[in-house]
Parts: C-alpha cells; structure tokens; sequence
C-alpha cells in the first residue's frame, strides 16, 4: 500500500504532536542484531549473536533520574513439551503425573540491565511478562489451557530442566551501556538451539516504567549438507529409509572385504 | 572433532560415537547379538533423543549383523533354512507387537511396560544363561565330558508334526516350535524396540537344540532383515533415522564386528554363553536399578512428537 506523500507527512506530525503531549515519551529504542540468519552448518556447536543499538533522545525528553534499563526478550519457535513427574508406585518410581505445556518458546532468553525486580515493579514485571517467573507458560488442564501460579511445581520444573540444557535463561547483568545511550548484549545461543524464526523484543525502561519498545528477529537455518539430509529425510522419507539401509549394508559388505583373511 | 547431526539436532564428539559403534559392534559379533539394547541406553546418554537413538540404531545393527552374516556366511556356520522359517514366524509377531506398543500407548504407559520388561526378561534371561553355563563349566571341570546335544534326548515337541530336517544345523524337528520362536522374537522386538538376538540365541541352544556355531550366524540373518526393515519403517513413519549419526556408528560397528566374531570363535562355547549371561544380567540389573533408586530429579520434560 503506497500512500500520497502528503498523508504520510500529516501522519507523521500528528503522530509527533500527540506524543509530545504525552508525559516524558519522546525517547525511541532501536536494536540491531549482528546476524539475521544463522547458519547450521556441520561444524555448528553453538553462537553468540550480538545485540546492539541505542537510545534516541530529542529535544522534548526529560533528564532520567535513575538512567535507563533494558530488558531484551528472545523467544525461539513455539513447541509443546509434555513435563512428568516420577513417584514411588509399589516399590518402583513411575510417571504418576504429566502436564502439556502448550505452545511455550523452545528457547527464551531475558538478558537485562538490572534484576528484573530492580527494573520495574512486580505489576509492571508481571503485565508485561518480563522474567521467566513471568513467562506465559500455558497448561493443558482437562479441556482448557491456562497458566498457572508460579509456584506451581510443574510449572517450576519446567522451567529448571528448560534452563539446565541453556535453552531458558535469565541474565540480569547481560546487557551493557558503552555511552549513555548505546547498548549492547549477547544472545547466547546453545548447540542443541532449534532451528526457526526467533522474535527478539527489547523494552526500554526509566524510573520502574516501560517509555519505549522496539522488535527485531532473526532466523536459524540448516545449510549445505545439513539442509539436504534433513529435507530428504521429511520429503522422500522411503528413498531416505532405503538408502539408510542400503548404505548399511554397503559398509557391512565393505568392511567384510577389507578384513577378509584369506 | 564435532559433527553437527542434521537429524538428532546436536553436535556430537565423531570419536566419541565412532568408539561407541566400536564397542558395540565388538560384543554383537561376538556373541552374534544385535546389541541394540546395549547402543541406545549409550545413544541416549550422550544427549540425543530416545525416539532418534531407537530408529538410528537399527540401521547400525543392520550394518554390523550384515558384516557377520558374511563371515559366518563363510564359515558355512549360517542355517539358512532355519532363518527363513523362523522369519516366517517373525513377520506376524511384529505385526502383533505393533498393535500391543500402539494400545500401550493410548493407555499411557508404555514407558514402563518397556522398562518392566527390560528389567524381567533381561534379568531372567541373563540369570539363566549364566546358570547353566557355570553348570556346563563345572561339569566339565569334574571331568565329565560336555555334550549340550545329548542323541536321543526328546522333548515333548519333538512329537509336534510338520517335521523338517535342517542340514546345516542336524536337527529334526517340527516347524510349530521354530514359529513360536520367530514370533516371540518378533513380537518383543517390536515393543521394546530390540533385534531380539540375545533372546534367541539361548532359545535356538536350550529349546530347538541347535550346535552354537550355526546359532550366531542364523541369529545374525534374522536380526538383519528384521533391522533392514525396521530402518525403512522408522524412516517412513518417524521421519527419525539420522543418516550422519548410523553412517560414523556403522563405520566402527563393523569394524568392532569383524574383530568380535574372530574373538568369539576362540572362546568356548559354555564361556561365551557365561559372558553374554552376565552382560544381559548387567543390563538387566541397571534397568532394575533405574526403577528402584529415587531418581536425581523426579520430573521429566519430552517434547510432544509428531510436529
């Protein structure tokens, strides 16, 4: 949709004069990261990618008091994880009780300036779902999906066995000022990471309230050789399974050859 | 070295795996087993999933049982005729096992009908193995002369009819019993998701009498075709089979293979029975282990399949 020049201007002011009326919202936020795409090749054994971006402040922004604060989001491709808890059943622990946690990130990373609880209060940290306690992470329940409180304990040990394999993480002291108003962070992203598209959210925060927001995203893929076995594999699963054993056999044979003894 | 596995989703150390496959490879040859349940338990605990160590590792065992096939294939120690109609009795036992893991899994429980059936048959097999091999080496030990094949020595389904005689093997027996061995190998193999060689090889010496130089390569043949398939299957329904991780545990399982069956012709038979008894009880008791003791963490997270 391409619009006349002139609306657009008139948009832009109008959209300049209702935020100047508003109280102490003239900064903006932007973020860059270092790649958009990241490569899976053969020798892939996990990145860090590199956040970086600043402040923008004009003239009609007031002075900051306590500075500002980032918190940097990134939420890897959905999934649904089913959590299970083992009990002593006759003698023998056994799956006793599981629960469905729906649709929640494979990978979630919440890197800030500050503890989150330091950032903002537990309202604002809650609304805007800021720390992984305040991660949405809903649960099948009979026929209904919901959160639950945070205490709950599958909910906790979701989140545990999630961060013990560096797929969920919390870092309170991950994103740096270089000047007052530059920043910057690193997404540290584990070998087992799933490919998929990655939303990276970053909110600006001053005096324990969010006055700026901005999103990027990146994706990560499977190249080369890596992309073509995974891709036979799902699209031509037969001729996949037939050449899997085919080269099977091929080796079996081989190696007979090469330690024949007579 | 790492090598990033397109299919597991994981970078794994080559050598590492390479050497697991080794290993692997050495005990199947020479105990003429596919050792399945020996590779995934390893699979798993290097960090890839149960369900792409399960569909990997049977075209592992495809490749090492085809590399002993030949060289027992070589020695004439492989009974052919035998293969063929316990195979026929194998087919319908899987097909019968299928149908058991899928209303195993409706009801929710198939994690622990495997593991209990890990820890039963494994201990039982083992212990028995292991018993009657002490028995053997005793005797022998006493001077008495070892004859497994005792001439004459009927038993009750010696009497069953459709009697065949198999050359290879010299025995005669009926074919009723070898289908009811084909089809239990079958059936257990496809709910726990095993080759079942080390359940037939004793079944094939104590019930159909079979001399132990034709029992490993026989063995070998059915756990080929079953494993072949089965890696097909996987590939075909799971979409789970990584072509990387089967092609560096191949490499050193028939490496290991070859070196296992030159190591199993030179042991005893009655020894070798004692070996893999205590192998099968290790594995067993470590399954029993795994049920009995509080675990470190009490929860589990698997991602739901079939996305």
């Amino acid at each position: 949709m391409r619009w006349p020049r002139i609306y657009l201007v008139a948009l832009v002011t109008l959209a300049a004069l209702c935020m100047s009326g508003g109280p102490a919202a003239a900064e903006r936020i932007v973020a860059s990261v270092s790649n958009h795409r990241v490569r899976i090749t053969s020798s892939f054994t996990g990145l860090e990618l590199v956040l970086f971006g600043s402040v923008e402040r004009d003239g009609t922004s007031v002075p900051r008091r306590s500075g500002y604060d980032i918190v940097v989001t990134v939420t890897g491709p959905r999934e649904t994880v089913v959590t299970r808890r083992k009990e002593r059943v006759a003698g023998i622990f056994v799956n006793v009780e599981s629960r469905s946690f729906v649709d929640v990130p494979s990978y979630l990373a919440v890197l800030a300036t500050k503890p989150i609880d330091a950032i903002a209060g537990p309202d604002t940290a809650r609304r805007l779902r800021l720390g992984l306690a305040d991660t949405l992470l809903p649960q099948q329940i009979g026929a209904d999906v919901a959160d639950v409180v945070r205490e709950d304990p599958f909910r906790v040990a979701f989140l545990r066995l999630k961060s013990d394999r560096n797929l969920y993480l919390e870092a309170p002291n991950a994103v740096t000022f270089l000047t007052p108003t530059l920043y910057r962070t690193t997404i540290p992203l584990p070998a087992e990471v799933p490919v998929g598209d990655y939303d990276v959210d970053v909110k600006l925060f001053a005096d324990n309230t969010m006055i700026a927001r901005t999103s990027s995203a990146f994706e990560i893929i499977k190249v080369g050789f890596e992309q073509f076995v995974a891709s036979a594999a799902r699209d031509y699963s037969l001729l996949y399974g037939l050449s899997t054993a085919a080269m099977a056999l091929m080796t079996g044979w081989f190696a007979s050859i090469v330690f024949r003894r007579d | 070295m790492q090598i990033y596995l397109p299919i597991a989703d994981l970078p794994v150390n080559v050598f590492l795996v390479f050497a697991m496959g080794l290993a692997v490879g050495f005990i199947s040859g020479m105990f003429g087993i596919g050792g399945g349940f020996l590779m995934t338990p390893l699979l798993i605990f290097v960090g890839v999933s149960p369900a792409v160590s399960v569909a990997t590792v049977t075209s592992h065992i495809a490749a090492s049982s085809f590399s002993g096939v030949i060289s027992y294939w070589r020695r004439r120690a492989v009974d052919l005729a035998l293969a063929v109609m316990l195979l026929a009795g194998g087919f319908i036992g899987t097909a019968a096992g299928v149908w058991l893991f899928t209303v195993l899994r409706e009801i929710g429980q198939l994690d622990l009908a495997i593991a209990l059936s890990y820890v039963i048959l494994l201990t039982t097999v083992g212990g028995l193995m292991m018993a009657e091999s002490v028995r053997a080496i005793m005797r022998e030990r006493h001077g008495k002369p070892v004859e497994l094949r005792r001439p004459g020595s009927h038993t009750w389904f010696h009497g069953l009819p459709f009697k065949l005689r198999f050359k290879q093997s010299r025995i005669y027996v009926s074919a009723i019993p070898i289908w009811i061995i084909g089809f239990v190998i079958g059936f257990i193999g496809a709910v726990m998701g095993i080759g079942g060689g080390f359940l037939l090889v004793p079944m094939l010496i104590y019930f159909l009498r079979v001399p132990t130089s034709v029992v490993i390569g026989t063995s070998m043949v059915l756990t080929l075709v079953t494993m072949a398939s089965a890696t097909v299957l996987h590939a075909v329904t799971n979409h789970l089979v990584d072509a990387v991780l089967a092609l560096i545990l191949m490499v050193g399982g028939v490496i290991g293979a070859q070196f296992g069956a030159r190591a199993g012709q030179n042991i005893r038979g009655e020894r070798l029975r004692l070996l893999l008894g205590l192998l099968v009880l290790a594995v067993g008791l470590r399954f029993a282990i795994g049920l009995i003791v509080k675990p470190d963490d009490l929860f589990s997270i698997r991602l739901l399949e079939g996305e």
